[in-house]
C-alpha cells in the first residue's frame, strides 16, 4: 500500500451531510473505469450548466488535495471506487464531520488519510477553507498528527495509533496477516473438531 | 464476564491479535460477485497468491446480470467481461460459481442463505454492503470493500475490529398490510443513515420473535442504512428449522450437534450493550421514503415535511433532496403518481415478499400508466413461485415477471429508468440517480409497491381488500 505521511495543497470544501459512495462514484460496470472521471460524475454532469458548476469543477480547485466534508461522509455502499475515485483526482486526505464506517476503512486500506477534527476546530476549519477559495496551501501531516491553515493555525487530530502506522509505513495488509499463517492453521484444524460444520463443507444430495 | 452474542461469535472467530490492533477473524463463508470479484481475482494472480479456502468460496453473478428473459441473459453472459473473468477466477482457484444457469443462480444475499451456506454462529464475507442480510438466521455477517475481499481470499480471515454492541428491541404486533421493510424504514427514519455508525445491531424483542425467517432478512439488510456495521438475530427454533435440509447445510450427527449448541447461542442475560433502543411497533403504518435518503420517510398516509421546521442545518439537504424529488412540502404521499414499481432486490424478493405481494395484486390490474415488473431474488425463488402459481397472478395483473438478479435495485445490468420518472421500488436506497440519472425513487415494502401498481399513485395496502 501507498505510505501517507503528508499532505500539502488545495482544499476543496464540500460541506454536506451523508455524501453517498453513489454519489462519490456513480456505478460503472466496465472492467477499467476511468476513476478520476468516476468522481462524483452525475453531480458534476447535473450542475455543469448551474453559474458555478460543481465546486470540484471549478479551475481553482483542478489540483485540490485535501477535501473537507460533512457528516457520515462515503454512507451506503461498500465500493472502494469512492476511495479509487477521489485519490485518482487527487485527494490524499479527506477531513470530515464524520464518516461511514466502511468508506473509512477503505481509505486506510489505500493510502488516505481520513481525519475526524473536533468540532470547533472542524467549523473553523470550513471557514478558513471556504475563505481560502482554492488559492492557499494547507496541509495535513499524519506524523505530527495537525492539519494546518495558511494563516498559521494548526488543528490536532487523534488517530488510532496502529492505524497511523501502518499509513506511515504503507503496511501490506495482507503479509501482516499472513504473518499468523500458523495460527490460522491451528485454529482450522481445532474447529474441525470443535464444530465441523465450520470447516467441513459438502453439498447434500439433491 | 457476560457477554453479547456478536461478542461470542467473535471470540470463537478470533485467531490473533495484529499489530496494527486489528483482530484477524476467521471467515467461515465468503461470497463473492462479479462486480468486484474480477478486481480482487486480478490482484491475486499479480501478487502471486492463491485462494486460501477455495472450498469455503463461492462465486454468484447478480449486479450485472440481464433479467428481461433467458436469451438475454445467455448473450450478456457470454460476452461480459466481468462474468468472463470470475469464470476464469473460479476455474483457476478452484471455487465454485453459481453460474446464470445454474440452479443456483441469484442475488448472493438470497442465494447464500437458501442454500445453507449460512449458519447460525458462523462468520460470514461478501463484498457488499448488504452482506448483513444474513445476519437474520444468526451469522456475523461483514461486507467489505474490494481490498478486503483480496484479504479474504488469501486469508479466509478479515482484519477488522470489533463493532460497538446495540440492541434494538421491537415489539407489538404488525396490523395486516405492514412487515419489516416498513419496520426498518421506521428506525431508519427515527435515527437516521448514520445513526447506527460503527454498531454491532443486535435486534431482539417479541416483534423479531414474531417474525418469520425471510422478514428478519429484511430488517438486517436495511441494517446498513441506519450506518450499522452489521445486524444479527439470536437464532430460535424458526432458524433452526428453516436450515434444516438445506444444501450445504450439515447433516446428520453433525447437524444434531451443531443445531443443539445453536439453541442456546445468545446473547447473555446481563451483557452490556452501548446503546440500547426500545421500539413498540404497534399501530406502525406502512412507511413510504419521500426523499435521497432512506431516513427520509414517513407513513404512507404522511405529507412531505417542510424544512422550515428542521433544524438549520439541515434545511439545505433536505431542500436539496425536495427538488430532486419533485416534490414540495405539504403534499400527501398518496397524491403522487408513480411511473415503474420494482418489486425485488436482496431486500424484498423471497418467496414470501412476492407471495404477500401476489395476495394484493391476485384479480386486479395494474393502473394503465404504471409498468411494473417482479424480479425474484434468485432462480430458486422463482421456480418456487412458479410451481404456486404466483407468476400467473402477477402477469394476469399486468405485472412483468422477470428472471432473477439486482436488477434496478443498483442498475449495474442497465435496468434503469429516465430522468424524471417516479419509482416505487422494494429496494433499499434512494439515492440520486441510484436507479438511473434524474430517476425519484420511493422506497417501501412489496404488499405497498403491489398496492401502488394497481393504483398508480403511492397506495396503502391496508386499503386493498383482498381475498
Amino acid at each position: 500500500m501507498k505510505p501517507f505521511e503528508a499532505v500539502e495543497g488545495v482544499a476543496v470544501a464540500l460541506i454536506e451531510d451523508n455524501v453517498d459512495t453513489d454519489a462519490i462514484a456513480p456505478l460503472d460496470v466496465g472492467r477499467r473505469p476511468d476513476y478520476a472521471r468516476m468522481l462524483f460524475r452525475r453531480r458534476r454532469e447535473a450542475e455543469r450548466g448551474s453559474p458555478a458548476g460543481f465546486v470540484l469543477d471549478r479551475p481553482e480547485y483542478a489540483h485540490a488535495r485535501i477535501l473537507v466534508a460533512g457528516a457520515n461522509f462515503g454512507c451506503g455502499s461498500s465500493r472502494e471506487s469512492a476511495v479509487w475515485a477521489l485519490a485518482a483526482f487527487g485527494i490524499r486526505c479527506v477531513v470530515a464531520r464524520s464518516f461511514a464506517e466502511s468508506f473509512r476503512l477503505n481509505c486506510l486500506r489505500n493510502g488516505l488519510l481520513p481525519v475526524v477534527l473536533a468540532p470547533d476546530d472542524g467549523a473553523a476549519l470550513e471557514r478558513l477553507v471556504v475563505a481560502a477559495a482554492g488559492t492557499r496551501t494547507f496541509g495535513a501531516d499524519l506524523r505530527s498528527q495537525q492539519v494546518t491553515a495558511p494563516d498559521g493555525s494548526a488543528f490536532r487530530f487523534d488517530i488510532d495509533a496502529h492505524e497511523r502506522q501502518a499509513l506511515l509505513e504503507g503496511l501490506d495488509d495482507i503479509g501482516l496477516t499472513l504473518r499468523f499463517l500458523p495460527e490460522i492453521e491451528a485454529w482450522e484444524k481445532s474447529t474441525r473438531e470443535s464444530a465441523p460444520q465450520l470447516q467441513v463443507l459438502a453439498k447434500r444430495p439433491a | 464476564m457476560a457477554r453479547t452474542l456478536v461478542d461470542k461469535i467473535w471470540d470463537a472467530h478470533r485467531v490473533a491479535r495484529r499489530a496494527d490492533g486489528r483482530d484477524v477473524v476467521y471467515v467461515d463463508r465468503h461470497v463473492l460477485h462479479e462486480l468486484h470479484g474480477p478486481h480482487a481475482l486480478e490482484r491475486l494472480v499479480e501478487t502471486g497468491r492463491a485462494v486460501r479456502r477455495p472450498d469455503l468460496t463461492f462465486g454468484v453473478l447478480d449486479h450485472t446480470s440481464p433479467t428481461s428473459d433467458r436469451s438475454e441473459v445467455a448473450r450478456v453472459s457470454a460476452e461480459s467481461p466481468l462474468m468472463r473473468e470470475m469464470r476464469s477466477g473460479a476455474e483457476r482457484f478452484g471455487f465454485r460459481l453459481f453460474d446464470v444457469d445454474d440452479d443456483e443462480a441469484g442475488i448472493a444475499h438470497v442465494v447464500a442463505p437458501e442454500l445453507g451456506l449460512v449458519l447460525p454462529g458462523a462468520t460470514h464475507a461478501c463484498p457488499d454492503s448488504h452482506a448483513c442480510t444474513v445476519g437474520a438466521l444468526g451469522a456475523l455477517a461483514f461486507g467489505c470493500g474490494t481490498s478486503d475481499l483480496e484479504h479474504v481470499l488469501a486469508t479466509q480471515t478479515l482484519a477488522i475490529k470489533k463493532p460497538r454492541p446495540m440492541r434494538i428491541r421491537l415489539d407489538g404486533t404488525l396490523t395486516s398490510g405492514v412487515s419489516a421493510k416498513d419496520v426498518a424504514l421506521h428506525l431508519i427514519a427515527r435515527l437516521g443513515v448514520g445513526g447506527a455508525s460503527g454498531f454491532a445491531v443486535e435486534f431482539t424483542g417479541m416483534l423479531v420473535d414474531a417474525l418469520s425467517i425471510e422478514q428478519r432478512f429484511t430488517l438486517c439488510n436495511m441494517a446498513v442504512e441506519m450506518g450499522a456495521r452489521t445486524a444479527i438475530v439470536a437464532p430460535d427454533e424458526r432458524a433452526i428449522a428453516w436450515l434444516r435440509e438445506r444444501p450445504y447445510a450439515p447433516a446428520g450427527a453433525t447437524w444434531d450437534r451443531a443445531a443443539a449448541a445453536w439453541a442456546g447461542l445468545r446473547s447473555d442475560s446481563g451483557a452490556v450493550f452501548e446503546r440500547d433502543l426500545d421500539v413498540d411497533c404497534t399501530d406502525l403504518a406502512p412507511q413510504v421514503s419521500w426523499g435521497t435518503n432512506p431516513s427520509l420517510t414517513v407513513g404512507v398516509d404522511g405529507r412531505v415535511p417542510d424544512p422550515a421546521d428542521a433544524p438549520a442545518a439541515e434545511r439545505g439537504a433536505l431542500e436539496r433532496a425536495l427538488a430532486y424529488m419533485g416534490v414540495t412540502p405539504g403534499t400527501a404521499l398518496q397524491s403522487l403518481a408513480i411511473d415503474r414499481v420494482f418489486i425485488g432486490s436482496c431486500t424484498n424478493a423471497r418467496l414470501e415478499d412476492l407471495e404477500r405481494a401476489a395476495q394484493i395484486v391476485r384479480g386486479k390490474h395494474v393502473a394503465p400508466s404504471v409498468r411494473a415488473i417482479v424480479v425474484p431474488g434468485s432462480l430458486a425463488v422463482k421456480r418456487a413461485a412458479e410451481a404456486r402459481g404466483i407468476d400467473t397472478v402477477f402477469r394476469a395483473a399486468g405485472f412483468e415477471w422477470h428472471e432473477t438478479g439486482c436488477s434496478l435495485c443498483v442498475g449495474a445490468n442497465g435496468d434503469l429508468g429516465s430522468a424524471g420518472q417516479r419509482f416505487l421500488s422494494t429496494s433499499n436506497r434512494n439515492f440520486e440517480s441510484r436507479q438511473g440519472p434524474g430517476v425519484r425513487t420511493h422506497l417501501a415494502s412489496p404488499e405497498t409497491a403491489a398496492a401502488t401498481a394497481l393504483r398508480g399513485f403511492i397506495a396503502d395496502p391496508r386499503l386493498v381488500v383482498t381475498r
